[in-house]
């Protein structure tokens, strides 16, 4: 489990959707309480910037993507499952 | 766009159709795809789903000016330029003329962890994007599929495919969306159920172990359109479909005449042989000398300077060359010039379009006056008849759009002598037929010109002579019992000239007959005219005797009387 490096997440929207809110409201959460000070959040909206899209290969909105630390991890969704965020952050072991 | 009354009541009662650009597609669909409406291409791995639908977006920017958007699941954009470079498609370039845009969309199921709601809306922005940074009037999705294999989730995949088609539709771009076939399914997801427009199904298909390409509409709502089976082929040009209809007869002709490579052949053909650009055919049974007279046509090519192809589908190149020289013809000084290039080949070594594919790159490569196709009986067995006759259609058709000479031989059965086995006689200008007849033990070869347009030919028949020296065509003997060739045509002039020197000898003997009965004769008259003579002279020596006789009388009488001393002579005449 990386303890050092920062967590630098992008959060890639559409407009405010309400399942792009619950998604940022949920990342939110999940990283003041597991990686508190540790992390840093980029929220791209594609309705203003829609050539960010191909960047990181954004289909499906939300989609946070982990670019930091290496390898890059994408979760899609609205993040409403902590578990499962967690096990895509590579905060808690694959069960 | 404007469009006039007419032309906006057309479009009403008619589909709008969207050019492909694609030879010979446009020509099944009576003028392209539907327009504005998204046609799903479907087809099993490799069978050129790709291919067909990115020439769809790269004619649409070239020829018709429309942008495109090339969307792909599988490929990047550098390896999709790769690939179809080889078409001469420089996607690069289009893309800087804003001609195009590619999108490549990478989908890495393992790097994606799903959580809660979420849909394509991603997908949707790029495409967009797409659409717009290059006013898009033409976009593929190549193959949307793919998105099932990173999302999990099939409802929300399902229902947002559905969208996308949907507003894909509204957008009033004319969309291509490529699946792989499934099993007993057109694609694999199925989602033939979204696109109800036209489908279009490629087929890659082993035959004989033989693989032919082949496309089919299933579908093509509100439109009429063929519904046959279309072979097709990918080559250098990009893809074509040989719709057995499209013949383009509007080539320039010329009547400048070649030659044969056979004096007395050019003679039967109006004096002065084949005429350039035309298609000739020779077709003959076993070992009537077809090649022989395909390769004589090929040296009198070269001799005038002009590079020939021959397709050998039988024979090797040296095998050709060698059973040549036992002719007297030399077909190798040729090939050293590069005036000559065979390209040999079995006919079942690959399908019909990749023949096709070869004849048509080496055309282009080699530009030659002359194509030979040695031989072409055996090209049904990689393909149906129908296709193999379409195939050599359309090659008549380029051949003669280039204004080639194109000779191709077909080996015929007796029986079906007239009969060509493909069907193609009536796509060929001139029809020389060779057959061997069988009499009294072995067997002639006799040659037909059958038929030559645009020019007065010969009718007759003539014996075709293969000797060491050559090829030769001779007169047959036209006897009271039919034609003779061969050895009875020996016979036959043997006999007439003993006949006709009997009749000599026997002129001689009646002459010299005469000739002796003359002298008999005038030997007789001869004789007979000494004998007068003779009995002549008789006659003379008798009377010069009986005159002597009387002088002497006289005298004897003078003396008498002078002994008597008469003096009365007239006693002289009495006693």
């Amino acid at each position: 489990m990386p303890q050092e490096k920062d967590y630098e997440l992008r959060l890639y929207v559409a407009g405010m959707t309400p399942k792009c809110l619950a998604a940022f409201a949920n990342l939110k959460k999940i990283c003041e309480e597991h990686l508190e000070g540790r992390y840093s959040i980029q929220v791209i909206d594609l309705l203003e910037n829609p050539k960010l899209a191909q960047g990181d290969q954004i289909l499906a909105i939300p989609t946070l993507v982990r670019k930091l630390p290496e390898p890059v991890r994408k979760i899609i969704g609205d993040l409403s499952n902590t578990e499962k965020v967690l096990v895509g952050l590579d905060l808690r072991e694959r069960v | 766009m404007e469009e006039t009354d007419v032309q906006r009541e057309l479009s009403h009662r008619q589909l709008a159709k969207c050019p492909t650009g694609i030879q010979g597609l446009d020509e099944i669909t009576g003028g392209g795809l539907p327009r504005g409406r998204p046609t799903l291409v479907c087809g099993g791995a490799g069978c050129g789903k790709t291919l067909l639908s990115l020439e769809f977006v790269v004619r649409g920017a070239v020829t018709y000016g429309e942008p495109g958007v090339f969307m792909s699941f599988e490929e990047t954009s550098e390896e999709l330029a790769k690939n179809v470079a080889s078409l001469g498609f420089d996607l690069a370039d289009l893309e800087k003329q804003k001609l195009l845009a590619l999108e490549f969309v990478y989908i890495e199921r393992s790097e994606i962890e799903e959580t809660g709601e979420y849909d394509l809306e991603g997908l949707f922005i790029r495409l967009g994007h797409a659409i717009d940074s290059v006013g898009a009037k033409r976009v593929v999705l190549d193959t949307v599929e793919a998105l099932f294999a990173g999302f999990p989730n099939e409802l929300i995949l399902r229902s947002e495919l559905r969208r996308l088609f949907r507003w894909l539709k509204d957008k009033g771009v004319t969309t291509l969306i490529t699946g792989e076939r499934g099993e007993g399914t057109l694609t694999r997801h199925g989602i033939e159920e979204y696109v109800s427009d036209a489908v279009l199904l490629l087929d890659h298909r082993v035959v004989d172990q033989i693989a032919t390409r082949r496309l089919r509409f299933i579908k093509y709502r509100g439109s009429m359109h063929g519904t046959d089976e279309y072979p097709f082929l990918i080559d250098e040009s990009g893809f074509s479909i040989l719709p057995v209809t499209s013949l383009g007869l509007d080539h320039e002709v010329t009547s400048e005449r070649v030659s044969t490579g056979i004096p007395r052949l050019d003679g039967m053909l109006g004096g002065q042989g084949y005429y350039r650009g035309s298609s000739l055919l020779i077709s003959g049974t076993a070992g009537s000398g077809k090649t022989s007279l395909a390769a004589y046509f090929a040296d009198a090519a070269c001799r005038r300077g002009e590079r020939c192809l021959y397709l050998a589908f039988e024979e090797s190149q040296n095998q050709i060359i060698r059973n040549m020289r036992s002719i007297s013809l030399d077909l190798e000084p040729w090939v050293k010039q590069g005036l000559l290039k065979f390209h040999a080949a079995r006919s079942t070594l690959y399908g019909l379009e990749m023949h096709l594919a070869m004849i048509h790159k080496l055309t282009n490569d080699f530009q030659p006056g002359t194509v030979i196709m040695d031989p072409i009986t055996n090209l049904p067995i990689v393909a149906s008849h129908n296709e193999v006759k379409s195939v050599l259609m359309r090659l008549v058709d380029f051949f003669k759009n280039r204004q080639i000479t194109v000779l191709f031989t077909n080996l015929t059965h007796s029986g079906e002598l007239e009969t060509t086995t493909i069907g193609v006689s009536s796509l060929m200008d001139t029809w020389l037929l060779l057959l061997s007849a069988e009499s009294n033990g072995e067997r002639n070869r006799l040659f037909h010109l059958l038929k030559s347009r645009g020019m007065a030919h010969s009718n007759q028949m003539r014996e075709f002579i293969i000797t060491d020296q050559g090829i030769d065509l001779v007169d047959v003997y036209l006897g009271p019992g039919g034609v003779f060739t061969g050895a009875a045509r020996l016979q036959q002039e043997a006999q007439e000239k003993a006949a006709a020197l009997a009749a000599q000898e026997e002129l001689e003997r009646r002459r010299r007959v005469l000739d002796r009965k003359r002298r008999i004769m005038e030997a007789q008259v001869a004789a007979l005219q000494a004998e007068i003579s003779a009995e002549e002279e008789e006659l003379q020596a008798l009377k010069d005797k009986s005159k002597l006789q009387q002088k002497i009388a006289a005298g004897e009488r003078e003396r008498l009387a002078l002994a008597r001393k008469a003096d009365a002579p007239e006693f002289n005449e009495g006693e």
